[in-house]
C-alpha cells in the first residue's frame, strides 16, 4: 500500500480513514459472518457466545477464519474499524507495525511495552459493556421518572456481582500470553491481573457512592472511570452466559430510574454550580472512592483533565471559571433539564426523530426555527410540557432570537454614529438555531465559522462578498470534556463521520448521518447508555449530548505503539547567544519546571547545544556527570552515541539538573561566532526520528554553517519604505525540506528566536511552520537592556514547557456534502485534501481554514463541520477529540449578513491577505484588504439596502468590519511608512496564522478601559471574586484624558497609560507612589495593596489574565515619557504620521462605492 | 531529412503524451488520496524538466526544418513551461510544492494545466503524423 511506502508508514492512522471504496470490503465481510448485528456488532456477538466460556476462544476459532487476511491490509489502508475483538490483534498488529517502521533499536521497543500496556488494557474495560444491568425497560420507566433519593432501589445492583473472578482473570491472562508467546509482551498482559484485582479490592469503595457518583460522572472524565466499571464487570458476567446469544438483554433489573434521573441532570449541569441537593454528597463520595482507585486509572483521569482537571475527579464539585459561569448562565435549571428529557422516552421514536434528545422543540418556536428543523416531522407531535416552569424556560431560551436579527440587521450609518463599539468585548455572534441545537452546538472559542447562516449556493456566497470559512481551536483548554471510552467508536460507513449531537435517529436502529444523509445502523453497544445506564436510548449517550467529545481510541487507530513524550532541547551557545545571557534563564525555568513537562515514566529528555560544532550530552543513569560529545563534521553529521543521549526524564533527573545548572557556565569563554543550525537540526533529526517527539530550538543568529545556511537579505534603510517589502517568503527550501521530514517522523519543531539582529525569520520559520511547532520571537532580546523581553521570555517559557501536548497528530475536517475546503492557514502539512498531519499539537495554536461551496445547499437546512483530531496523550493514549458545528443554511443575502461574524471574517481576511503579501506583494495585499471592506459595503448598498442613505451604510452586526480593516492595515505585519523590521513583521504574519481568535483580535484591535475610576456598575460576580466591567473605549486619543489612567489590552501586553494630571488617589492607591512626577519610567507590576481601588483594579487585570494562556506583561507609561510611542501607535483611529485615520478611511470606502 | 525531422518530433510529441498522462494519473491520485502530498509533488517535481525539454526541443526541431505554423503552436507551450520553471520562488520545492499544493485551489489548476497538455500533445501528434507522412510520400 501507499502508505509505508511513500515514507508515511510511521505515521499514525489518519483519523478519515481511507476512502470510501476501501471500506466497502470489510464491512462486508462482517456481516456476512455476522448477520444479526452487522457490521458494529462483531464483538458484543462473540462474546455473547455462551457455549464459548471465553471470548478469547471465541476469537482464536473464529475471527482469524474471516478476518486474518483482511487483517493486515487493514492495517495498511488505515481501517480503523478492524472489529476483531478480544486480545488476539494487537500483538498482531503490533507484530506487523515493527518491521513498516523504521528499524529501532529493538532495545527501545522491549521498554517500551513492558511499562506501557496499551492495548491489554483498553480491550479489557470493554469486555462486554454491562448489559445484564440495562434492560431496555427504560420506555416503560421513563414517564414515571422523578428525581429519587441517592440510594434508589437499584443502587445495590450497582456492584456487578461478576467482578474480574480469579478463573476469569487467569484465563485472559493465560490465553493471551499463549497467543503472543513469541512477543516480549507477556508481562505487560500479566500486568493486567494486579490491576484488576485492584479494581475489585475498591470495589466496595465504589459502593459507598450509589447514584450521586454516577451523577457525577457525566461530565467529566467520571463517566470514563464509570465504564470501566461496567467492562471490568463484565469478564464474569460473560462467563456466567447470562446472556443469550441475541444480542438483546432480557434480564430485566434495572439500575434503579434514580439513577438514569440524576444521571441526565447532571449531563448537563454538573460544573455550572446548580447542583441540586445530592451535589453535596456527591462530592465526598466520588472523591473517596476515586482515591482508591488503582495508579492507571488514575492516571488517565489526571491526564484527561490535564491542565482542564475540574472535569476530572471532582466534577460534582464544581469549579467554574469565568467563561463557564458566563456561559451557564442562560441555562435553565437543572429541574427543567430533566422535565425536559422525560417526555422523549414515551415516543418509541416515531418516524424521524432528531438525536439531540435535550427535547421537544417548545410550542413558541418561531418559523424560522421551525423551518430548520427540516425534515423531522417534530412539530406533529403533541408535546406535553411537564411543567410551566419549563415552558417559561424554553420562551426565555427563544426569545432573544429575531430580535438579535433584527439588531444585526439595523442599518448603520458609519459617518454619522460614532460609537461603535458594545460595551464589552465583542462576543461571537449566535447562530439563528433551534434552542435545543444552540445548547449542544460547539463552542465559539473552539469552532467559528464567519458566517453564522450559511448562504445556501456559491452565487449568493459570491454576492455577499464575505469570505466563507472556520476558525478551529481545536486543542484548547477545556473546563469540561466528555471523555468517552467505548468498545466501537460510532461513525458514518461511509464518509467516516463521528456520530454527533446533529444526527438524525429514523429509529432505534438506524442514525443518518448529517454529513453525507447516508443511513447507518446504530450498533449493538450504542444502545447502551452508560450515563443513564439505560437501554435502547441511543439518542442520549454522551456522544449525542455533547459537540465536544473526546474518545479513547483502541489500537485499530494506531500505526504503532503511542510514542512517548520526548523533548529534545536544541540549545545556540555561540558567542552571540552567549552574550545575550539567554541560557542561564532557560535551564532556570526548566529546572524549575522540569516536573510539569508532560509525560509519564517514558518521558525522554535530552540536550543538544551547538556553535560553529555540534556539543552532544550523555546522560545515561549511572555516569557520574554529564558527558559532553563534540561532533565536528558538520557536513555529515552524525549521531556519536544512540542510547544514552535521550534518557529518561525520572531516571536521569539528578544528571539533568546537573547539566543544567553548569551548562550556563560552561561557555562563557567561547569566542566562537558562527552557528550551524543545519547540521545541528540534522543531528536532531536523528536522535529523534525513530520516535517523534518535540524539539525545542534556540537560536539567537542568523545560521552561517553548514545546510541550511542564510545570507543576510535585509536592507535597513528600507525598512520603512512604502515600497514592495521583499523577502517575506524563504530564502532557502532547506528549512521546508527539513521540515516535512520531520512531519513525517512525527517530530514537531519549536522556534525561539532570540535574536538582536536579523535572523531571517522568513526562511527559518517554515521549519516550525510545516512540522506544526510554534514559534516565538523576542526582538533584541538581552537579558540585562531589555527586561521587558526577559520577563516575556520566562513567562512564555513557563507556559511552554508545561502546557499540555499531543503527539503524532492528525486532524480531518468534514463539512456538509456540498461544502469543500480549498485553502488552510496555519501551522501544520497538509497531507491531503482533508487531512492535516501535526506532529506536535499544542493548546495555544489555531488553524483556518477557506470554504467554498461546491453544490447548492438546497436540500439541507443544516451545515455542520466537524473536526476530529487524533493525538497520543503524553501519557501514550492514543485519543480523538471531536468537534462538531451545526449553522442553518439560509438564502436571503439580508439572513447571511445578519449571520456575519465580523470579527473571524476579519482573522479570515488577514490570514488570506498574509497568503497575498507572500505570494504577490504587501501592497497587493494592502490592496485586497482594503477592497474587501469596499466589497462588502457596495455589495450591502445595491442588495440588500432598499433605503437611498447617502452616507455609508453597513448592517449593524458588520458596522465594525471597516474599522477592524483599518487596524489590519496598521499591524506589523501589513503596515508601510513606518519602520519596521523584516523579521517582526514576518513574526507578526506568523502569529495571524496561529493564534486563536480572542488573542488576535486584542492584538489587532486592541481593548482599551478606563481604569481610574472604575465603579461597581456591571460587576462581574466569579465564584467569590467580584470583577468590575470599565466600558470599552474606542482607540483614539479624544478618548483619552490627560486626568486619566487607561489600560489597553494588546493580547501579550498591557499598557497602563497614565495622565499628566491623573489624580493622586488612583496614583496613591494603586501605583503606591505620592505622585505622578515620582511614577518611575520603567514600572512592571501592580502592587498589591489593601485599597479598594488597587482590589477592583487587579481583580479586574487578573480576569482579563485569565482568559489567555500565556501570561501578560504589564507596561506602566508615563504621559510625556518616549514610551508614549508604543502606546499610541495602537489607537487605530487616529492618523498616523503616515497612513490614514478612521474617517479618512471612510470617505476612503465611500468615494470607492460610488 | 523532412521525414527524420518529423519523426524525431513524433517521438518527442509520444513521450510528452506520456508525461501528460503520468501527471493527469498522479495528480488524481492526490486527489483521491492515495498517495500523500510530498510523494507526489517529489514524484512529479522530476518530470518538469524533461517536459520542459522535450517541449523546447521540438519547438527547435520545428524552427530549424521552418515548420513556421507549428513552431508558432509549439512556441507558448515552451515559454510557458519555462516561465512556470523560472517563476518558482527560491523557498518553494519545485514547480510543484507539497506545502501548497492543497492551498488555493492550486491542485484544481495543476490538473486543468495538465489537461490542456494533454489534448494539445494529441493535436500536435495527429499534426506530426500527417507531416511526417507528407514528407515520407514526398520522398
Amino acid at each position: 500500500m501507499s502508505a509505508p511506502v511513500n515514507g508515511y508508514g510511521q505515521t499514525p492512522a489518519p483519523n478519515g480513514g481511507a476512502s470510501a471504496p476501501r471500506q466497502t470490503g470489510p464491512v462486508q465481510t462482517y456481516t456476512t459472518t455476522y448477520p444479526a448485528v452487522g457490521y458494529y456488532g462483531a464483538p458484543p456477538q462473540q462474546r455473547n457466545n455462551p457455549t464459548i466460556p471465553s471470548h478469547c476462544m471465541g476469537m482464536s476459532s473464529k475471527a482469524p477464519v474471516t478476518n486474518s487476511g483482511h487483517h493486515v491490509n487493514n492495517y495498511y489502508q488505515n481501517h480503523y474499524h478492524v472489529a476483531p475483538t478480544s486480545s488476539a490483534p494487537p500483538p498482531q498488529r503490533h507484530a506487523a507495525a515493527v518491521p513498516s517502521s523504521a528499524p529501532p533499536p529493538s532495545a527501545h521497543y522491549a521498554q517500551f511495552q513492558q511499562q506501557h500496556p496499551p492495548y491489554a488494557t483498553p480491550r479489557a474495560y470493554y469486555g462486554q459493556m454491562a448489559y445484564h444491568a440495562s434492560p431496555a425497560q427504560s420506555q416503560q420507566q421513563q414517564p414515571t421518572l422523578l428525581p429519587a433519593p441517592p440510594s434508589g432501589p437499584g443502587a445495590p445492583l450497582y456492584p456487578i456481582i461478576s467482578y474480574p473472578s480469579a478463573p476469569g482473570t487467569s484465563q485472559y491472562g493465560t490465553l493471551v500470553s499463549n497467543q503472543t508467546a513469541t512477543t516480549p509482551r507477556t508481562i505487560q498482559y500479566s500486568n493486567l491481573q494486579p490491576g484488576s484485582t485492584t479494581t475489585a479490592a475498591m470495589h466496595p469503595g465504589y459502593n459507598v457512592a450509589p447514584s450521586t457518583q454516577m451523577a457525577s460522572a457525566v461530565n467529566g472524565q467520571g463517566s470514563t472511570t464509570h465504564q470501566h466499571y461496567d467492562h471490568q464487570a463484565s469478564y464474569g458476567g460473560t462467563a456466567n452466559g447470562e446472556r443469550p446469544p441475541s444480542g438483546t438483554p432480557t434480564t430485566s433489573v434495572h439500575s434503579s430510574p434514580s439513577h438514569h434521573q440524576a444521571g441526565t441532570q447532571f449531563g448537563y449541569v454538573a460544573n455550572s454550580g446548580t447542583i441540586s441537593a445530592s451535589g453535596p454528597t456527591a462530592a465526598p463520595s466520588s472523591s473517596s472512592s476515586e482515591d482508591d482507585e488503582d495508579d492507571d486509572e488514575e492516571e488517565e483521569d489526571e491526564e484527561a483533565g490535564g491542565d482542564t482537571s475540574s472535569s476530572t475527579t471532582g466534577s460534582a464539585s464544581p469549579a467554574p471559571n469565568s467563561y463557564d459561569s458566563l456561559e451557564e448562565d442562560s441555562m435553565p435549571p437543572s429541574a427543567n433539564m430533566t422535565n425536559q428529557a422525560s417526555p422523549y422516552g414515551s415516543y418509541g421514536y416515531p418516524t424521524m426523530q432528531p438525536a439531540y434528545g435535550g427535547g421537544p422543540t417548545p410550542l413558541t418556536d418561531t418559523q424560522a426555527s421551525r423551518d430548520l428543523l427540516g425534515p423531522s416531522g417534530y412539530q406533529q407531535y403533541p408535546q406535553p410540557f411537564p411543567s410551566l416552569s419549563q415552558l417559561s424556560a424554553a420562551l426565555g431560551g427563544l426569545s432573544g432570537v429575531p430580535e438579535l436579527e433584527v439588531e444585526a440587521l439595523r442599518p448603520v450609518n458609519l459617518l454619522q454614529e460614532r460609537n461603535l463599539l458594545p460595551s464589552k468585548p465583542l462576543q461571537a455572534p449566535e447562530p439563528n438555531l433551534s434552542s435545543e441545537l444552540k445548547k449542544v452546538n460547539c463552542s465559539p472559542q473552539t469552532f467559528r465559522c464567519t458566517l453564522t447562516s450559511i448562504p445556501q449556493t456559491q452565487a449568493l456566497l459570491n454576492k455577499a462578498r464575505l469570505p466563507l470559512g472556520l476558525l478551529l481551536h481545536p486543542f484548547r483548554d477545556l473546563e469540561q470534556l466528555p471523555v468517552i471510552t467505548s468498545n466501537t467508536i460510532v461513525r458514518c460507513r461511509y464518509c467516516r463521520t463521528y456520530i454527533n449531537p446533529f444526527v438524525t435517529f429514523l429509529d432505534q436502529r438506524r442514525w443518518k448521518c448529517n454529513l453525507c444523509y447516508r443511513v447507518n445502523d446504530v450498533p449493538d453497544e450504542f444502545m447502551y447508555n452508560p450515563v443513564t445506564r439505560s437501554y435502547g436510548e441511543p439518542h442520549k449517550r454522551p456522544e449525542v449530548q455533547n459537540a465536544t467529545v473526546e474518545f479513547i481510541a483502541s489500537s485499530d487507530y494506531m500505526l504503532r505503539p503511542p510514542q512517548p513524550a520526548v523533548y529534545l532541547f536544541m540549545l545556540d551557545v555561540s558567542h552571540n547567544a552567549v552574550e545575550s545571557g539567554y541560557l542561564k534563564y532557560f535551564c532556570e525555568s526548566l529546572m524549575e519546571n522540569l516536573d510539569k513537562l508532560p509525560g509519564d515514566s517514558r518521558t525522554k529528555v535530552g540536550f543538544l547545544t551547538f556553535d560553529s560544532k555540534v556539543h552532544f550530552y550523555n546522560l545515561q543513569e549511572g555516569l557520574s556527570q554529564p558527558q559532553m560529545l563534540v561532533v565536528t563534521d558538520i557536513d555529515d553529521v552524525f549521531i556519536p552515541s544512540h542510547d544514552s543521549l535521550m534518557v529518561s526524564w525520572k531516571e536521569s533527573k539528578e544528571l539533568i539538573k546537573d547539566l543544567l545548572t553548569s551548562l550556563p557556565a560552561m561557555f562563557t569563554q567561547s569566542r566562537e561566532t558562527h552557528s550551524a543550525l543545519g547540521p545541528a537540526l540534522q543531528a536532531a533529526f536523528k536522535l529523534m526520528s525513530p520516535t517523534g517527539g518535540r524539539v525545542s530550538v534556540f537560536q539567537t543568529q542568523l545560521p552561517t554553517l553548514g545546510a541550511g545556511l542564510l545570507q543576510s537579505r535585509e536592507d535597513p534603510s528600507q525598512r520603512a519604505s512604502a515600497k514592495a517589502v521583499q523577502h517575506l517568503g524563504p530564502a532557502t527550501d532547506f528549512y521546508k525540506k527539513f521540515a516535512l521530514d520531520c512531519s513525517g517522523q512525527q517530530i514537531g519543531v519549536d522556534l525561539f528566536l532570540l535574536s538582536s539582529q536579523y535572523a531571517d525569520l522568513a526562511s527559518l520559520a517554515c521549519v516550525s511552520k510545516y512540522s506544526a511547532g510554534s514559534i516565538f520571537y523576542y526582538p533584541s532580546f538581552h537579558h540585562i537592556h531589555n527586561p521587558a523581553q526577559l520577563e516575556k521570555f520566562q513567562k512564555d517559557l513557563e507556559r511552554y514547557l508545561s502546557r499540555k501536548m499531543g503527539f503524532e497528530a492528525v486532524m480531518r475536517i468534514r463539512c456538509t456534502k456540498g461544502l469543500s475546503i480549498h485553502t488552510f492557514h496555519g501551522n501544520f502539512f497538509v497531507r491531503s485534501t482533508d487531512l492535516l498531519s501535526l506532529a506536535n499539537v499544542n493548546p495555544d495554536s489555531a488553524f483556518a481554514v477557506q470554504m467554498s461551496i461546491d453544490d447548492s445547499l438546497v436540500d439541507s437546512s443544516l451545515a455542520c463541520f466537524q473536526a476530529a483530531l487524533l493525538y497520543t496523550s503524553s501519557k501514550g493514549k492514543r485519543r480523538i477529540r471531536v468537534h462538531t458545528l451545526c449553522l442553518p443554511v439560509v438564502n436571503q443575502l439580508s439572513d447571511v449578513y445578519a449571520g456575519a461574524d465580523v470579527q473571524a471574517i476579519t482573522c479570515l481576511l488577514a490570514n488570506m491577505a498574509i497568503d497575498r503579501s507572500v505570494s504577490s506583494s504587501l501592497s497587493d495585499a494592502r490592496d485586497a484588504l482594503m477592497n474587501a471592506a469596499v466589497d462588502f459595503v457596495s455589495a450591502y448598498k445595491s442588495n440588500v439596502s432598499n433605503l437611498q442613505h447617502s452616507g455609508l451604510v453597513v448592517p449593524a452586526a458588520m458596522r465594525l468590519l471597516p474599522l477592524y480593516i483599518l487596524s489590519l492595515l496598521k499591524q506589523r505585519a501589513f503596515r508601510t511608512g513606518m519602520s519596521t523590521r523584516l523579521d517582526e513583521r514576518v513574526f507578526a504574519m506568523c502569529e495571524f496564522k496561529t493564534q486563536p481568535l480572542q488573542q488576535l483580535m486584542r492584538m489587532v484591535h486592541p481593548d482599551l478601559y478606563r481604569l481610574d475610576n472604575v465603579s461597581d456598575q456591571g460587576t462581574l460576580h466569579l465564584n467569590d471574586r467580584l470583577v468590575p466591567q470599565p466600558p470599552l473605549l474606542h482607540l483614539s486619543a479624544e478618548r483619552l484624558s490627560r486626568d486619566g489612567a487607561f489600560l489597553m489590552d494588546c493580547g501579550s501586553v498591557f499598557y497602563l497609560w497614565v495622565g499628566k494630571c491623573c489624580n493622586e488617589m488612583f496614583i496613591r492607591d494603586v501605583l503606591e507612589y505620592p505622585n505622578y512626577a515620582s511614577i518611575p519610567t520603567n514600572m512592571s507590576c501592580i502592587p498589591e495593596l489593601k485599597t479598594l481601588l488597587s482590589e477592583r483594579v487587579r481583580a479586574f487585570l487578573d480576569w482579563l489574565q485569565d482568559n489567555r494562556a500565556f501570561s501578560c506583561i504589564l507596561h506602566v507609561i508615563k504621559d510625556d515619557t518616549s514610551a508614549n510611542a508604543t502606546f499610541f501607535q495602537h489607537l487605530v483611529e487616529d492618523r498616523p504620521e503616515s497612513g490614514s485615520s478612521y474617517c479618512e478611511f471612510l470617505q476612503y470606502i465611500q468615494q470607492q462605492v460610488s | 531529412m523532412d521525414a527524420a525531422v518529423c519523426i524525431l518530433s513524433l517521438i518527442d510529441c509520444c513521450a510528452l503524451i506520456f508525461l501528460a498522462v503520468y501527471f493527469i494519473i498522479t495528480l488524481s491520485d492526490l486527489e483521491c488520496d492515495y498517495i500523500n502530498a510530498r510523494a507526489c509533488c517529489s514524484k512529479l517535481n522530476k518530470w518538469v524538466i524533461p517536459e520542459m525539454v522535450c517541449q523546447c526541443l521540438s519547438t527547435v526541431l520545428m524552427l530549424v526544418s521552418t515548420h513556421w505554423f507549428i513552431f508558432l503552436l509549439n512556441l507558448p507551450v515552451a515559454a510557458w513551461d519555462i516561465y512556470r520553471y523560472v517563476m518558482v520562488p527560491v523557498g518553494n520545492m519545485g514547480v510543484f510544492d507539497p506545502t501548497e499544493i492543497h492551498n488555493r485551489g492550486q491542485l484544481k489548476s495543476h490538473m486543468k494545466e495538465a489537461m490542456i497538455k494533454l489534448g494539445y500533445h494529441l493535436l500536435c501528434f495527429f499534426i506530426y503524423l500527417y507531416s511526417m507522412i507528407l514528407a515520407l510520400i514526398n520522398d
